[in-house]
């Protein structure tokens, strides 16, 4: 059976779980070492831990090492946690952090060599091949998504249509008149182009859509049958972090039955997140990574902040490699919001620098049916920000939109509050409000 | 010569402005003039009232975001062309009114306008050199 499923490196995915794991204790062992050597913080922290390299034999040992968090990350901003002369980087892309400094990622070439090899392993595991249409609407820049996905689809030699995203219309009209047979973009904005094309009279069973890969923002089984039943296409979800690499971590295949990580790249653990002991496979907890091959960023023991299980039987489709279910949550209070992160220290941090305000605020998440998902940041009036003119009030609001799309790259509706509507706790307040409906 | 508004921040929930006027009915305060803006998410209240000192407390107290505000009330023939005379006096010196709204009662054969401009100082003078009578806090409270 598995001989028809398709796949890219049918070598890597379908490895006899001995081998695999022989083959990831000797890459973690190269890895230690390598970041010992090459990386000075880490150097300090396997110190701190009393881990000496050469003593790191292979997956067992893997307890042993320190994890790394995006504290790490900051403490080091932005290139101190690369492991190669920045002559040897030919690329870095960039996400949100906590604070005003972004997380910032590089890539060797052999890094972009992995990362197209994990996106076409991910294309190809949902039957994109040669002489596919890969409509690419993911953004194209900073954000990992649009060159993750450009690279995976080249790599199997499909013709790429960098569409990058927005501008719906044009969209549509790439799907209509170009024969789009795979689309790569955000699940909400799926429904968006499903939504805008039956309104346009398109006729989605008429179009040669085959599947779409779907990802940089949590969504559900039921918005899978929502998408299904618009575009006409199979929609899989995809996972993956730029700290990581970008999308490519995993992805699911045609049985749309868990994602299946690219474990011989990216090595998966599942801890209790309060204690930091791993957990065995089939238990709930934080999703943590050790870059197994990574050049430019290694990273051991990557916190990822995603809560997940790693699934333990086997997939029907025959693949070795390892799945874990859809994210169903996070340790922190990140939000990802049309594939951008956000934190609420971010918003705070804003408001804290408009001396009109005052930081007490309330994010609102929300997902229209078929729409995108849309952020709503209340804030309070205080007596001293409050003017009798109308006038002075949308002026505030509007410039606190337009710090916070400046801070964090999203566009976000203000809402002027009364003072203490808020909800209040003892100690800390309640930030966030999530009505985005994202139940398994 | 001005007189005290107090201007108070309404979120567009049902019951707010009912508890405004509420508390000020039972501080026995009483409403003269009003006005509401509004946008979508909020409004804002505007009032003058016998007892401007009292109502900022009683509103504060109720966890209203109130501000005090000078605004000028000038008195104006109830007829055609009366409130024309007024603003044209305004705009002639370059002045922008922020906003304006009318009292509930009369004085006399007189209506009365309350006036909302950022530079008080120049309207009263220009006002008061076009002949326009303003009235005083305490001439508006014994309306």
């Amino acid at each position: 059976m598995s001989k028809d499923v398709p796949c890219w490196n049918r070598e890597m995915e379908f490895m006899a779980p001995a081998e695999l794991r022989q083959l990831q204790s000797q890459r973690l062992r190269d890895l230690v070492a390598r970041v010992y050597d090459k990386v000075p913080h880490y150097h300090q922290k396997l110190d701190a831990a009393g881990v000496r390299p050469e003593t790191i034999q292979g997956l067992d040992d893997l307890v042993r090492l320190p994890f790394t968090g995006k504290d790490d990350l900051r403490e080091t901003y932005p290139f101190g946690m690369f492991a190669v002369p920045m002559e040897e980087v030919v690329r870095i892309h960039a996400s949100s952090g906590t604070t005003g400094k972004s997380t910032v990622v590089g890539y060797t070439r052999g890094d972009i060599g992995t990362w197209a090899e994990v996106m076409a392993r991910t294309l190809a595991a949902g039957g994109t091949h040669r002489g596919d249409f890969v409509q690419n609407s993911y953004g194209y820049g900073l954000f990992t998504g649009g060159l993750g996905a450009h690279y995976g689809a080249e790599r199997i030699g499909a013709s790429v249509i960098p569409t990058s995203g927005g501008q719906t219309r044009r969209q549509l009209q790439v799907l209509q008149d170009f024969g789009s047979t795979v689309l790569c973009c955000t699940p909400s904005y799926a429904l968006v182009l499903g939504e805008a094309g039956r309104e346009l009279g398109m006729d989605f069973d008429a179009l040669p859509l085959r599947v779409g890969f779907f990802g940089a923002e949590p969504w559900s089984q039921s918005m899978r049958q929502e998408i299904e039943a618009s575009l006409k296409c199979h929609a899989l979800d995809i996972y993956g972090l730029s700290e990581i690499i970008g999308p490519g971590v995993g992805y699911e295949c045609l049985e749309k039955s868990g994602l299946h990580l690219n474990e011989d790249h990216f090595f998966p653990e599942i801890i209790n997140p309060e204690t930091g002991d791993p957990l065995p496979d089939g238990e709930l907890g934080e999703l943590v990574f050790t870059t197994l091959t990574k050049e430019a960023l290694p990273l051991l023991r990557y916190r990822t902040r995603d809560i997940t299980r790693i699934i333990p039987e086997q997939c029907p489709c025959g693949r070795t490699v390892r799945r874990i279910e859809r994210v169903s949550g996070r340790t922190d209070d990140m939000l990802i919001i049309r594939g951008v992160n956000v934190f609420p220290s971010q918003i705070e941090e804003v408001l804290v620098g408009i001396e009109e305000t005052t930081p007490n605020y309330l994010l609102v998440v929300d997902r229209k049916p078929r729409g995108m998902d849309e952020l709503e940041v209340q804030v309070e009036v205080s007596a001293e920000t409050f003017s009798d003119e109308m006038s002075k009030l949308e002026a505030l609001s509007a410039r606190i939109g337009k710090e916070i799309e400046g801070a964090l790259g999203l566009r976000v509706a203000v809402r002027l509050v009364e003072p203490r509507s808020l909800e209040r706790s003892m100690g800390k307040a309640r930030r966030v409000i999530d009505r985005r409906d994202l139940g398994q | 010569m001005t007189a005290a508004q107090i201007s108070i921040f309404l979120e567009n929930k049902s019951g707010r402005l009912a508890e405004v006027t509420r508390s000020l009915a039972d501080a026995s305060i009483n409403i003269r003039a009003l006005s509401l803006a509004e946008t979508i998410d909020y409004g804002v209240l505007r009032l003058i009232v016998d007892k401007p000192q009292e109502a900022r407390q009683v509103l504060s107290a109720a966890g209203f975001t109130v501000s005090e505000t000078e605004v000028i009330a000038v008195e104006m023939p109830d007829r055609p062309g009366g409130l024309t005379a007024i603003v044209d006096l305004i705009t002639a010196s370059g002045l922008n009114i922020e906003y304006l709204y009318a009292f509930v009662g009369q004085r006399g054969e007189n209506a009365v306008v309350i006036f909302r401009i950022d530079e008080v100082e120049a309207a009263l003078e220009a006002l008061r050199k076009g002949g326009a009578r303003i009235l005083s806090s305490d001439e508006l409270s014994a309306i």
